[in-house]
């Protein structure tokens, strides 16, 4: 990663201007040029450093629901069961972690009577309890990593 | 609430902004706006939070950030929320909710995602959250992922 790279995945994971050239305004503050930044996003998505440029959407106030849920799988069983969670289209993310709740997934669904549909539909396809941890409460939720 | 012309904006713009001069120009011609219009109802969507912020988005993992601990914490009810919005606050959490426990089997009421390089740092973010919630904290835990089994984005349909 060059030293301009740095400079721009530190200093620009917000705050992109919204004007008539926010490429030039966002440049300057950072010491560089209007193409000169361009160039270098461009770069930076090419080599998958960065997965997008643009605006970071909060999914729940675009009118869908989001919940995170867990389950205890066999681990005999696990790839199975696995292809049959992803199989639902509401399971947006789904991660195996070192628990013996070993499955964790997200369901992002339309509406809630959609969700406890959905969680019933899992449990009948894969035999198995689904633990529902949907939020109580946001207190954060955004992250500056540091390269 | 939304309009169908927001609609259209948050569709053209989910997957990313055009990387030329005058990007919300190019959206604005790309969608038969005014760029005034596109720009008026960007900031809006920004002051009401729906769009969280608009800049670059690392790919976490490729950066470097390659240990994700799901760190989850069993503390008082009565002092989740105010414990909650303390560990929000620290650097190195990305997400932090206070969700419901599942007795026996589960008994954490409070989850802080932290990133890092190593596992060994995120233990060491674990142990600075701990400090912090002191002596409210009655079981503790790290849930690291082993696999990415799903990942698609989570984006509005058209």
């Amino acid at each position: 990663m060059t030293e301009t790279e740095r400079v721009v995945i530190n200093g620009l994971q917000g705050g992109f201007p919204i004007c008539e050239r926010p490429f030039l305004e966002a440049a300057e503050k950072l010491g560089l040029g209007e193409e000169e930044l361009i160039g270098v996003i461009e770069g930076l998505l090419d080599q998958g450093l960065l997965s997008r440029f643009g605006p970071l959407y909060h999914a729940e106030r675009l009118g869908g629901a989001l919940s995170l849920a867990a389950m205890k799988v066999p681990e005999a069983e696990f790839d199975a069961i696995a292809e049959r969670v992803n199989a639902f289209p509401e399971v947006a993310h789904n991660y195996a972690r070192d628990h013996a709740l070993n499955m964790w997934f997200v369901l992002a669904t339309e509406t809630v009577e959609r969700h406890r549909a959905v969680l019933r539909e899992i449990e009948a396809a894969t035999g198995l309890n689904v633990y529902d941890m949907p939020k109580i409460t946001e207190y954060f939720v955004g992250l500056h990593f540091v390269v | 609430m939304l309009d169908d012309t927001d609609r259209r904006l948050i569709l053209a713009t989910q997957a990313g902004l055009p990387l030329t001069p005058r990007p919300y120009h190019a959206l604005a011609e790309q969608l038969g706006l005014s760029p005034q219009d596109v720009m008026v109802r960007l900031r809006t969507l920004l002051d009401r939070g729906v769009i969280r912020r608009i800049g670059v988005v690392p790919n976490h993992y490729r950066i470097g950030y390659t240990a994700n601990g799901m760190t989850v914490w069993d503390v008082p009810d009565e002092r989740v929320d105010e414990l909650g919005e303390q560990v929000g606050r620290m650097p190195s959490v990305s997400h932090c909710y206070h969700r419901p426990r599942h007795l026996p089997d589960w008994p954490y009421n409070l989850f802080a995602m932290v990133h890092g390089r190593t596992r060994a740092d995120v233990e060491q973010e674990a142990d600075r959250i701990a400090a912090v919630l002191g002596s409210a904290v009655r079981a503790r835990s790290v849930l690291y992922s082993t696999r990415i089994l799903k990942k698609t984005g989570l984006r509005l349909q058209s």
